[in-house]
């Protein structure tokens, strides 16, 4: 019996990498761009939201909905003013830059709002529960989980059944054939940025609603949201979703058989994917 | 009557600079306060990652984002082996250095399978599990960490001696010791750099660097290259990883393996510096240091500034400093480009 409550309490927590890691499959898929300040950026979002509940009075969710569009215009400036410079056949230019924006994002942070861990009031939604016969579950981490599935099937559908969609699928296959057909890969670039920061504001709000949370955090998310992408498979966003449940159910069932072996497992998990499918379990694109 | 060669004049001049720069270097202790001595461990231990992740990534094409994993458990063996086996801790230093070449054998093997982006977060989470692991080892403080015994750092070998020949108390005279290790490890690994590049090997390095398609065409074992600059890499990390934690005498999973230290600012040392070359991290390390002196009463601005300022560089100077004043002055302090040298070839056309 709690090994079926450890199996969906694992389940859930992966919906969480999941949504961690889906605005990183989507840039990663397209662009094949190493965003190591994606965790920083889910921080920064989530004290964007913050600023609105406490600031302004808002709810949470509606702070997030305004916080959404200007964190798809940040992203949209970066990738024009910073990532588009450096984005090409050597993959270290752009894992230097984003390493140096993790740095600069993560003290700028710091400065901003001190190293005191703080949390996104969530009201009456804390700590509540929901008893579904053979498990009860948080209503909290079953949102996460629902909201992770729903982000999917919007990137999905958004993927494989818009015009937009087809210009990122086709700049993900071969940008330089992309670019003969009329589509620009930079601007293309910038959108898939852009959707990914409001990807990254929606785990932003459930990070900050869900735990404490402090500027130095960002990396230890990265590093979590990359297993579930590169296990799920270059380009596919269901694979990331996956990958997310393989590294939330191996931490769940770490932590019950000693609570210091949570994040081992989960790394170790992930090392054994790579170790049998080095280009993970779903791989959509070839690289 | 002709040969080939590597020798220009900047290079020798460079050559007797650094010898005499050496020298004076291990003088210095005699006139130098003891916060100078420490300052320089500092920077010139930065400058031996530094041109060993320049080696890895610069050269032999390997991003690794994990390398403070070689620091992290070189410098746990060499605790180990002054806390289980009793050693003197210089002697354990070199034990450092054999852990990091035997984490470096199950890394390789996982990591090479690993293609580019994937390769630097593979070398990553074996960073973070390595420190995970570590952190469960009780005997040596768990995650909590723990100090060198005080009969251990009372017992350094030479600090007798070096408290005689200079007169200073004990802290000082091992701050002394690890200086000039620091700076015996910075000459062997700076110079063992330069005369691999020269060796078969560079050559072979520089062709796979350039296009490793027509290396492997020629018949350059890509495979066996990447294994032994990893190796050679791991290793040089894991002794410079003992050699820091035993100046500051205490360790803990988080200083041992800190991602930021140990990674994060050696690369942004070798970017700003000039990365695939010898003289860009030894530039980058003295801008680091100034940037660190001048910066240091501000906090988190400091590293804010410098995240900032490895941005700048890799987009308009992506070569670094030493990039702009190399493509100026066509100035190679390290030579390691081929030159036919001989009399004049008369005639022809």
């Amino acid at each position: 019996m709690i090994w079926v409550d450890t199996l969906a309490q694992g389940i859930l927590l992966g919906g969480l990498y999941a949504l961690f890691a889906a605005g990183l499959s989507l840039v990663f898929g397209i662009m094949r761009l190493v965003n190591l300040a994606h965790g920083d950026l889910i921080v920064f979002a989530a004290y964007l939201v913050l600023m609105g509940v406490t600031l302004l009075g808002l709810s949470p969710w509606v702070a997030a909905l305004i916080a959404m569009p200007l964190m798809f215009a940040l992203g949209w400036l970066l990738q024009i003013g910073v990532l588009n410079r450096v984005l090409g056949k050597d993959i270290l230019p752009p894992l230097l830059v984003t390493f140096g924006l993790s740095v600069a994002l993560q003290n700028g942070l710091l400065e901003a709002f001190s190293a005191d861990s703080r949390r996104i009031p969530a009201g009456s939604l804390e700590g509540a529960s929901l008893d579904l016969g053979i498990v009860t579950v948080g209503v909290m981490p079953l949102l996460t989980f629902v909201s992770a599935i729903a982000v999917i099937v919007a990137l999905n559908a958004l993927f494989y059944h818009t015009a937009l969609g087809r210009a990122f699928r086709a700049t993900s296959d071969d940008a330089v054939t992309a670019g003969l057909m009329g589509i620009e890969p930079k601007r293309i670039f910038a959108m898939a940025t852009g959707i990914a920061m409001v990807v990254v504001t929606i785990a932003a709000l459930y990070l900050g609603m869900r735990a404490n949370f402090d500027p130095s955090i960002g990396p230890a998310r990265l590093i979590y949201a990359f297993e579930a992408v590169i296990i799920g498979g270059l380009g596919s966003l269901w694979g990331t979703l996956a990958g997310g449940v393989i590294i939330g159910v191996a931490q769940t069932f770490g932590a019950a058989i000693n609570p210091e072996w949570q994040i081992l497992a989960g790394h170790i998990a992930f090392l054994a994917v790579m170790l049998l499918k080095p280009r993970g379990l779903f791989p959509r694109a070839v690289d | 009557m002709y040969k080939l060669t590597t020798r220009t004049r900047a290079g020798t001049v460079t050559a007797t600079l650094i010898v005499i720069l050496v020298l004076a270097g291990l003088a210095l202790p005699a006139v130098a306060s003891r916060g100078m001595i420490q300052d320089l461990f500092f920077i010139l231990t930065m400058l031996t990652l530094a041109q060993l992740w320049n080696l890895l990534a610069g050269y032999g094409g390997l991003v690794s984002v994990g390398q403070q994993a070689f620091v992290g458990i070189g410098a746990y063996a060499m605790f180990a082996g002054v806390i289980l086996a009793g050693w003197n801790p210089v002697w354990a230093i070199l034990l450092g250095g054999l852990a990091g070449l035997v984490l470096a054998v199950p890394t390789a093997f996982f990591a090479f399978r690993l293609q580019g982006a994937y390769f630097a977060i593979g070398t990553w989470v074996i960073a973070e599990v390595t420190r995970l692991l570590i952190a469960q080892w009780k005997t040596l403080g768990g995650g909590t960490g723990t100090s060198l015994p005080r009969e251990a750092t009372s017992n350094i070998l030479g600090t007798d001696a070096i408290r005689a020949l200079f007169s200073v108390r004990e802290a000082a005279a091992r701050d002394i010791l690890a200086y000039w290790l620091a700076l015996l490890l910075v000459v062997l690994v700076t110079g063992g750099i330069y005369w691999l590049l020269k060796s078969r090997l560079g050559l072979a390095l520089a062709a796979v660097r350039d296009n490793s398609e027509a290396a492997r065409s020629v018949g350059v074992d890509t495979g066996r290259l990447k294994w032994a600059v990893f190796l050679i890499a791991a290793a040089a990390t894991g002794l410079t990883g003992a050699l820091i934690f035993m100046q500051t005498a205490r360790i803990s999973p988080d200083a041992a393996f800190a991602v930021t230290d140990w990674t994060a600012y050696v690369i942004f040392i070798v970017v700003i510096g000039g990365i695939g070359t010898i003289e860009g991290p030894i530039l980058g390390v003295i801008v680091f240091f100034i940037l660190r002196s001048a910066l240091a009463d501000y906090g988190s601005w400091y590293l804010m500034t410098l995240g900032v300022i490895a941005i700048v560089v890799m987009l308009f100077a992506p070569k670094g400093l030493w990039g702009l004043i190399s493509a100026r002055s066509g100035l190679h302090l390290f030579p390691v480009r081929r030159r036919l040298t001989g009399p004049k070839i008369e005639g022809g056309f």
